[in-house]
């Protein structure tokens, strides 16, 4: 009877299994065509496609991304990595034709500088909020609650 | 300091009303990117013609003339919308128009313009997309004009109108001889 469950289960993970490897091997089919014999390459392939905007959706990388151009950007970028380019070469060739807007991580300049900076300013004054809240708090007279409170 | 209680206040909220203003604003175009190669030089190519594969289109034999450069193809709707347009600038006989087929079939593609009229000096046939890469091509319709240097002066995306013909592209032109003269 347990073995029985046992059996049943491992059936189902089995099952399972296979279903996930199938699902990873369709994913990667994508790639038009396959993976680069140099494990290295293909590394840097995957992250220098994981930083590149697909212009046609544009909330999407081009290693996500199934619009025919991703696919084609996607090409240029093996062939160049095949070409031995630097991963620098290579972002300034996007960057020369489409912008900057191709970049997930823009370089910090004059026109970007708000949108790196504005978290750390954000914190910055809510530290100094908070700081004030505390310090005002901490000077208060201990009994003002009391008094302030019904009596 | 109490002063600030009511200033700071008022000043953020003007501060969001400015970026609703621009954010929200429903003439804003979301998927507008400024090009930018405008001001750099057209990327030369030289690509087998559409209709006639034997022949070379290429943009280097402008050299010395501005002209439009069209992007387009059959399975783009829009390039359909606009094909009126580029028959009645071409007819205007202002400048060639060069065209890039993108990402397209031939076989369509010549039955497009032979049903549709050819607006075109010539059209190469990028079925690679990699003109069309080297353009910073990344949706169909786009115009582009280049002065006689064979610099990139402006670049439209959407479909042409006559509108942004004559708003656009006619006073450039004008200007573009006037200072390559």
């Amino acid at each position: 009877m347990s073995r029985a469950a046992v059996a049943g289960f491992a059936g189902h993970a089995a099952v399972l299994i296979a279903g996930v490897f199938l699902a990873v091997g369709a994913a990667q089919a994508l790639d038009d065509h396959g993976q680069l014999e140099n494990p290295v390459l293909q590394a840097r392939y995957e992250h220098i496609t994981e930083q590149l905007r697909c212009l046609v959706c544009q909330n999407e990388t081009i290693a996500d991304s199934n619009a025919a151009l991703a696919g084609e950007l996607r090409g240029e970028v093996r062939q160049m990595l095949v070409a031995g380019k630097s991963d620098a070469a290579i972002y300034a060739f996007m960057r020369a034709r489409y912008g900057e807007f191709v970049l997930y991580n823009p370089p910090v300049d004059a026109r970007t500088v708000f949108i790196w900076g504005a978290p750390f300013a954000l914190m910055l004054i809510g530290g100094v909020v908070i700081y004030r809240v505390l310090r005002t708090r901490s000077r208060m007279p201990l009994d003002e609650e009391q008094e302030a409170g019904p009596k | 300091m109490r002063k600030w209680k009511f200033i700071l206040p008022g000043a953020a909220f003007l501060a969001l009303i400015v970026l609703f203003a621009f954010g929200l604003n429903p003439k804003r175009d979301l998927h507008y990117l400024p090009s930018p190669l405008i001001g750099k030089p057209a990327p030369q190519f030289a690509l087998s013609d559409v209709l006639d594969p034997n022949r070379i289109v290429s943009n280097g034999a402008l050299k010395g003339h501005v002209y439009v450069f069209n992007v387009w193809a059959t399975w783009c709707g829009a390039c359909r919308e606009e094909h009126e347009t580029l028959l009645a600038i071409a007819r205007q006989n202002v400048v060639p128009i060069l065209g890039l087929d993108w990402n397209d079939e031939r076989d369509r593609a010549q039955q497009w313009l032979q049903q549709l009229g050819n607006p075109y000096q010539g059209v190469g046939f990028d079925d690679k997309g990699r003109v069309a890469i080297n353009w910073g091509v990344y949706g169909a319709p786009e115009t582009y004009l280049v002065d006689r240097q064979g610099r990139i002066l402006y670049k439209h995306i959407a479909p042409m109108t006559m509108d942004v013909w004559n708003r656009e592209f006619l006073p450039r032109i004008a200007a573009a001889r006037r200072g390559g003269a």
